[in-house]
């Protein structure tokens, strides 16, 4: 089975960009295939919510 | 002074967008200060120190907009804030916003992902980063402040799995050409480097480019990776990696000192590897560490060593000492006053100021700086140079509640201001950094503090010598030539790399 690390620097990348909207700018680019997530903290950043949410799902 | 406050609940934005928000609010008349937050327990402390607290901003959770204005006066107040909804929709015009929320939305959109890119506050981090990993994605964690132990159970995780952990604190990575996050536009080729700073990879790769080599892959593996407490977990599987890689012939790290226990495994494992390995660890210059393996004192030392072990010559020869300007001479072009003796550097780029310290410590120079090479050389005030000063502008303190000075200039050219009337002062070294998700004109965030320094100088002070260096390739989006003639038309020296701005500023100090 091919190392996994192998196949990421063989390409192509297809990527998740989880945050700054910058990031997957400067990788479409470079026509990566990526998505953008606008991500929002959990359970409105109650960390407490988000430990007990971890743990449930 | 005047002050006051605006949340809008429920409403979580990036710290780049906020930045945005920032710079339209601040510009309001008569308005000192103001922050553009999101109401974490970090960010709340910091509008305390700013001496904004109330309530309703101690109820504020992380998903709650925080929107803060010092101003001269009660109506600029009142203005700063009656213009937040302006300010918010100006910046939300400018990008289309995603209807995916959460790391599963993306992939359930890009089954085929290989790579999550993550930039999150630190304290969110490990979770995402482990259902990345969990869906068998490798990982680029942009994001500083995740826990040291968090970063090696992460590491732990991904080595039985073949994954690769970038980061946490990862600036840059080029995989197979494509440059991930602060990256610049460079050829490709047969070298492949291994790195936990983003600047330090960035500057090699410039370095193996300006002198006609090309990179295979740059491999981030984030600033903490070499510590004792994670063991270069990274850095080995990358290592592994390039030794496995066909396309890359030679291997290079290019890093800040590592731990002591994690350099000798490293170093075992150096002197195995089966291609040739050009080592630099800053800070470790001259202490050669076994048969076959030598440590290069200077990032640019290292790209020579890299293009010199290269099978095919490189298509052309280093690069001139200075850009446009053959006349550079080490006298002649500054009028001094006798209480003129010091340097005093300003860095964007961590791994610069470093490399600097360690080329002026070993010429002898006792040099200050708030991220020394050791502790005698702690600068006791960052806000206050004294005798020989270097500045990481980049550390916790100038970044706190701030973006990278690679993004935004302003703390940077205010203390340029300040060291540029200072009488002691003979000599300004700055560096400016290009590439993909930098500053859009780093040169011209900064120059107007140059030019504005010299004419509050006051005359008897004497001249002040700036002398820089670019971090870029032509391929940069920032127009690399363009950013070289804006500096020169101020007056600048300017080099092509840090190393060599160093030794010209060492030499100037040897020869006034």
């Amino acid at each position: 089975m091919p190392d996994p690390i192998d196949e990421l620097l063989r390409g192509p990348l297809v990527v998740v960009n989880v945050g700054l909207r910058g990031f997957a700018e400067s990788l479409e680019e470079q026509e990566v295939d990526v998505v953008q997530v606008d991500w929002l903290p959990p359970a409105g950043g109650d960390r407490e919510m988000i430990d007990l949410l971890d743990k449930l799902l | 002074m005047p002050s006051g406050y605006a949340i809008r609940k429920n409403q979580y934005y990036d710290s780049v967008f906020l930045m945005g928000v920032n710079s339209r609010l601040s510009k309001t008349a008569g308005v000192r200060q103001t922050a553009v937050l999101m109401g974490s327990e970090k960010n709340k402390a910091l509008l305390e120190d700013l001496g904004i607290r109330a309530p309703a901003i101690d109820a504020a959770g992380a998903n709650d907009l925080v929107i803060a204005v010092l101003a001269d006066d009660e109506q600029a107040v009142r203005s700063a804030l009656d213009g937040v909804d302006a300010a918010l929709l100006a910046v939300e015009a400018t990008s289309t916003p995603s209807e995916l929320h959460t790391l599963q939305d993306g992939l359930r959109v890009k089954p085929g992902a290989n790579l999550a890119v993550l930039t999150l506050p630190g304290e969110y981090v490990y979770a995402e980063a482990r259902k990345a990993l969990d869906a068998g994605l490798h990982l680029f964690i942009f994001s500083s402040n995740v826990p040291l132990e968090q970063e090696r159970e992460l590491k732990q995780l991904a080595r039985p799995r073949g994954l690769l952990v970038m980061g946490p604190d990862c600036g840059t990575s080029i995989l197979g050409g494509v440059g991930i996050g602060f990256a610049n536009a460079v050829r490709r080729g047969t070298i492949g480097v291994i790195g936990p700073s983003g600047t330090g990879l960035q500057e090699f790769t410039c370095q193996i480019h300006h002198a006609g080599g090309g990179i295979s892959h740059a491999i981030g593996t984030g600033s903490h990776d070499l510590s004792n407490d994670i063991g270069g977990a990274t850095t080995l599987m990358a290592l592994e990696a390039l030794e496995r890689d066909p396309s890359t012939e030679v291997i290079a790290i290019v890093a800040k000192p590592a731990g002591d226990r994690t350099l000798g495994v490293l170093a075992s494992r150096l002197q195995a590897c089966t291609k040739p390995v050009v080592a630099c660890l800053l800070g470790m210059a001259g202490r050669g560490l076994g048969p076959g393996l030598e440590w290069m004192p200077t990032i640019d030392a290292a790209a020579q060593a890299a293009i010199g072990l290269c099978a095919t010559p490189a298509a052309r020869s280093a690069p001139a000492l200075t850009i446009g300007d053959p006349g550079l001479s080490l006298q002649g072009d500054a009028r001094r006053s006798p209480r003129q003796r010091f340097l005093r550097g300003l860095f964007a780029g961590g791994t610069l100021c470093y490399q600097s310290q360690q080329i002026l410590r070993q010429a002898g120079l006792t040099v200050f700086s708030n991220a020394p090479l050791s502790a005698d050389g702690r600068l006791q005030d960052p806000a206050h140079s004294v005798e020989h000063t270097l500045i990481d502008m980049g550390d916790d303190e100038h970044t706190r509640g701030r973006l990278h000075p690679m993004i935004d200039g302003t703390l940077r050219a205010q203390r340029i201001l300040a060291e540029s009337v200072d009488p002691d002062v003979a000599i300004l070294l700055l560096d400016f950094i290009l590439g993909a998700n930098a500053a859009k004109d780093p040169v011209g965030d900064i120059v107007g503090a140059i030019v504005e320094g010299r004419h509050r100088r006051p005359k008897e002070a004497g001249d002040l010598t700036v002398v820089a260096s670019i971090c870029g390739t032509e391929g940069d989006p920032q127009n690399l030539p363009q950013q070289s003639k804006a500096l020169t038309d101020a007056g600048v020296h300017v080099f092509w790399s840090n190393a060599r701005a160093t030794d010209y500023c060492r030499e100037r100090l040897r020869s006034e």
